[in-house]
């Protein structure tokens, strides 16, 4: 690995001057999961490594009246192992836990993740459907940014050379809903998303009719997309197969996936339906809700 | 030519230990080759593998992911520690017992993978176990008597007082 400059600021004061002044040439370390990665394989090659673990904001878990805020470090395994949030989160946790295995998981943060920005990643579908807000921070000021404007293509992201990625926030769950996550890998375990696709859905007081409906897909297009018109086709619709169904179809119908080893366009096409018909189901059984079948 | 040594203080094994390193060397080069403590196994060196995972502060990570500057007043604990001076860990003689290794070199890994995961769920299922165990792979034994090792261990473990 090439040499490099270490720091480990312990504010956000001391970190967002040191992104001011070594801009470029810096690099954050959370998990390090790509970063060390990426640095041993020559890919990446700053000159400075900030660490961001010793600042507590960065690492921290708050789960308040207004929602949940996540330190962009705060490790996967700390989020999945705090049971209030998997209790009101599981599509957050359902990503959370199948990031690489366990041992990844107790380094590599959601918000590494999504600064990676790999059309792949498995937290950001999730973080889309849920409606997550970035908070970004330079010593310019702070910025707040919907997750789904974040990512611009494979690896490439919105932030400015001296911003960094601060915290995610999340709303509380409306009442009568549910969110999940899935996806495709021809291994059970430990590989890169051939197709992923989350939903979140939010059901009338009966769990009949759908009120609303958010659906993100992954690995099907340079960024995670946010296929609004998917959840926007079955709105106000009533809870069954044939409704989930034209979801799947208005998703599939929305992916614009390349070919490469891991699968062929054709093969993605039709698992961004399938992805997404199982995502739905699976929020719907969390929001209350049954798919019946007719 | 900069000089980016730096010195660093942890705890391994519940000993207090200080080394010199630069930032570019992980944890897993700096346990081998300047503490001299080969038990954890390089394998792929980029995550995939286990061969290398140690308990970081209570979390097992794979320590060819991890720079030895951020083990800066952490505490490590490596397969040297698991046994109790001659008296092998729960954990190791489960392994011996049920001839969960052949090769061995996946077997530190392993077993503080195991260790980790014991020290959260006392009594894992065996779908438990083999989802915990997803990032440690083993060429030679299969895993089914890894999982039962482990199985075996947790329950011993949990009858102890
Ligand atoms: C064996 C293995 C298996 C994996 N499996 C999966 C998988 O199943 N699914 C998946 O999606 N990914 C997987 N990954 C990729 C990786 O683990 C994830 O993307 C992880 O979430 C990255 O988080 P991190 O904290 O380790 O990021 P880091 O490596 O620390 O950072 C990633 C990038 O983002 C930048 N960065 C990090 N935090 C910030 C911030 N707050 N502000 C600005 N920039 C920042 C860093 O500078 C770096 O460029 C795997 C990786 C490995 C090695
Ligand atoms: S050597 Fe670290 S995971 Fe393979
Ligand atoms: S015993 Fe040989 S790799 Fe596991």
């Amino acid at each position: 690995m090439h040499n490099f400059d270490f720091k480990k600021p312990s504010s956000v004061t001391e970190l967002t001057a040191m992104m001011t002044s070594y801009g470029r040439d810096a690099r954050l370390l959370a998990g390090g999961t790509d970063l060390i990665v990426g640095m041993r394989s020559g890919n990446l090659r700053p000159a400075v490594v900030i660490d961001a673990k010793k600042i507590p904001t960065m690492v921290e878990i708050q789960l308040e009246k207004d929602g949940l805020t996540l330190g962009a470090a705060t490790s996967c395994r700390r989020i999945w192992e705090n049971r209030q949030v998997a209790d009101i989160y599981p599509a957050l946790i359902d990503s959370a836990s199948l990031i690489g295995g366990t041992s990844i998981q107790g380094r590599a943060s959601i918000g590494g993740n999504l600064c990676n920005a790999s059309p792949s990643a498995d937290s950001v579908p999730t973080l889309i459907v849920m409606r997550a807000v970035a908070t970004i921070v330079s010593s310019r000021g702070t910025r707040t940014l919907p997750v789904k404007d974040f990512c611009l293509g494979p690896r490439k992201n919105v932030l400015a050379d001296d911003e960094l990625l601060l915290q995610l926030h999340f709303p509380p769950p409306p009442k009568h809903s549910g969110g999940a996550f899935n996806r495709f890998i021809p291994r059970n375990e430990m590989d890169i998303a051939v197709v992923n696709a989350a939903a979140e859905v939010e059901l009338d007081s009966s769990h009949t009719r759908f009120v609303d409906v958010r659906i993100a897909i992954g690995a099907v297009a340079p960024t995670p997309l946010f296929v609004s018109e998917a959840g926007n086709a079955i709105k106000n619709k009533p809870v069954n197969r044939k409704t989930i169904d034209h979801a799947g179809d208005v998703a599939m119908a929305c992916a614009k996936p390349i070919s490469d080893l891991r699968g062929t366009a054709d093969q993605r096409r039709d698992l961004t339906r399938i992805m997404t018909i199982r995502a739905l189901e699976r929020a719907v059984r969390r929001a209350g809700g049954t798919v019946t079948d007719d | 030519m900069t000089d980016y040594t730096t010195r660093i203080t942890t705890v391994i094994n519940g000993q207090e230990e200080t080394f010199f390193c630069e930032p570019r060397e992980s944890l897993l080069e700096i346990l081998r080759d300047r503490l001299q403590l080969t038990g954890t196994k390089e394998g792929c060196n980029d995550g995939n593998c286990g061969a290398c995972t140690v308990i970081l502060d209570g979390v097992s990570v794979n320590s060819c992911c991890v720079l030895g500057v951020e083990a800066e007043n952490a505490s490590i604990e490596t397969i040297e520690g698991l046994a109790d001076g001659d008296m092998l860990h729960p954990l190791q003689q489960a392994f011996i017992r049920e001839t969960a290794l052949q090769c061995g070199y996946c077997t530190p890994g392993l077993l503080m993978a195991a260790k980790d995961l014991l020290a959260h769920e006392p009594l894992p299922s065996n779908e438990r176990i083999r989802l915990w165990l997803a990032n440690n792979l083993c060429r030679c034994t299969g895993y089914t008597r890894i999982i039962k090792a482990v199985a075996q261990a947790a329950k011993e473990l949990h009858q102890k007082p």
